[in-house]
């Protein structure tokens, strides 16, 4: 059977992945919960209810930017909203593809800046904003500016603030029990003296599990936020249904170097392409710590869907 | 200990039965809402046409053929009650409003005014709308019926009567089936 790669079968397929990497990472979780649990020795109750500790400090940690995500991003980025007399095109335009993606028109926001990016963020469709550098709108088309904001209202509509922040919470327990961990190592208030052999062994082995796990799981993390680009590039093509429009959008702003002063470390993940650009190497292990995947990949799956939609 | 597996199936079953039916509902549901959202704006569209002929005529009273196969188109649109009729008056409409925005390039005083350009902006953008929540209303059929055909949820379709629904799409011959003449 010829294989037909259509924009549902990379959304099915980015979907699918999705699952699979969260398979993993939640047997990864528990490895290394029952490693440290080991290591710590408090016997099971006693590390369990520090496991449990760690998970709620990472939840609590993580709600705030879950809940008021719009609010966050917005005010350190220094967006203004717009209305539709400010600027009616765009808002139109926003307007009509949300009709077309059956979700309620978002709050539309522009940072005053020439770099080229947009991104979306916000807890549910309900609560969600759009944001446009004024240097996007500006440089792009009509067609590639639909092309993007579709990408953009696809991260709203496969609710990938919510995906990404249940993995911040895994990824935040993660990196609080190493830290436990290998602080508890440094007082070495443990009470038990009477280690065997054995355990010395176990300790070594839990002493890399808490070094390596929380590279691990910002890998993994960082695995998915480049699964879930794949997916609203693909799932955006079904509402323009017009893959072109993004390449041209996406070769037009990969060309245009100039970073965004407004982007920071925490909000990367949620722009169309790596605002941090004189950073991004093609080299495979710096591939492995982008939030983004190369627009090369992202260019090659678009024009995959051509003609097939 | 048998008797608590055939319990379980039982048990299994009828909440298997339960989700799968609930989803089926959901989906034609959302059908409709998005049906109600096609409505929502060919009544927009509709509603545009009367100001736009109006500002026509203070500049080309004489076109009137133009002005009734606008208003008829509208009309039919207004009057249509099922999904063929409305997606062919609407064709029939924008074939309309191409001719009266074609005459409309003859009159220089017409396409400067303000008044004018304004309608004209609105009225191609509620087109863009109307194409835009026909695509949503499609690819919600298009969920419904991958339900209704593929197993196992094809089954429970069969079983509480749901039916297929259609595409929102005019051929040639339904537009011919509306009496408009230009």
């Amino acid at each position: 059977m010829a294989k037909v790669n259509t924009a549902w079968d990379q959304v099915s397929g980015n979907i699918f992945k999705t699952w699979l990497i969260m398979f993993f990472f939640s047997l990864f979780t528990v490895g290394v919960i029952y490693i440290l649990a080991q290591g710590f020795g408090y016997g099971q109750m006693g590390s369990l209810s520090i496991v449990g500790f760690a998970l709620i400090m990472a939840g609590v940690m993580n709600f705030a930017s879950y809940f008021w995500s719009d609010k966050i991003v917005l005010g350190i980025s220094g967006a203004k909203p717009i209305q539709q007399k400010d600027n009616p095109q765009v808002y139109r335009l926003v307007e009509n593809l949300c009709i077309a993606a059956g979700l309620p028109t978002p709050k539309i926001y522009i940072i005053d800046d020439s770099a080229t990016n947009a991104f979306a963020t916000g807890r549910d469709p309900k609560h969600s904003a759009i944001c446009f550098t004024s240097g996007i709108l500006d440089k792009l088309n009509k067609v590639e500016l639909e092309g993007v904001t579709a990408h953009e209202l696809s991260h709203v509509g496969n609710r990938d603030t919510l995906v990404m922040s249940v993995v911040s919470v895994l990824v935040g327990m993660i990196a609080l029990l190493s830290d436990f961990f290998l602080r508890s190592l440094w007082f070495g208030g443990r009470g038990n003296n009477d280690r065997d052999n054995n355990n010395t062994v176990f300790l070594i082995i839990a002493l890399v599990s808490a070094i390596l796990a929380p590279i691990v799981a910002t890998l993994i993390q960082l695995a998915v936020s480049r699964r879930r680009e794949f997916l609203a590039d693909a799932s955006g093509v079904l509402l323009t249904r017009y893959p072109e429009g993004l390449i041209n959008a996406l070769l037009k702003i990969s060309k245009d170097k100039e970073p965004l002063e407004a982007a920071n470390r925490g909000t990367a993940h949620l722009y169309i392409v790596n605002p941090f650009k004189g950073q991004q190497a093609g080299a495979f292990l710096a591939g492995l710590f982008n939030t983004h995947p190369p627009i090369e990949a992202r260019v090659k799956a678009l024009k995959e869907m051509e003609g097939k939609i | 200990m048998e008797s608590y597996i055939v319990i379980g199936i039982v048990v299994l079953t009828f909440l298997w039965l339960l989700v799968t039916y609930n989803s089926l509902v959901t989906l034609r549901n959302r059908v409709k809402e998005a049906w109600s959202q096609i409505d929502v704006q060919l009544k927009r569209r509709s509603s545009l046409i009367p100001n736009l002929v109006e500002a026509v005529k203070g500049y080309a009273k004489h076109e009137k053929s133009v002005f009734e196969n606008v208003t008829r188109a509208r009309s039919a649109l207004v009057g249509a009650s099922n999904l063929h009729e409305k997606a062919a008056a609407n064709d029939m409409l924008t074939g309309a409003l191409k001719s009266l925005f074609a005459v409309a390039e003859d009159y220089p005083d017409l396409k400067a005014s303000e008044n004018f350009k304004q309608l004209q902006e609105e009225i191609s953008d509620t087109e863009t709308k109307v194409a835009a929540s026909r695509q949503f209303y499609n690819t919600n059929v298009l969920d419904l019926n991958n339900s209704l055909e593929t197993v196992p949820s094809s089954w429970i379709g069969q079983m509480f009567g749901f039916t297929k629904e259609e595409f929102f799409k005019a051929s040639e011959e339904e537009k011919a089936d509306v009496k408009v003449k230009f």
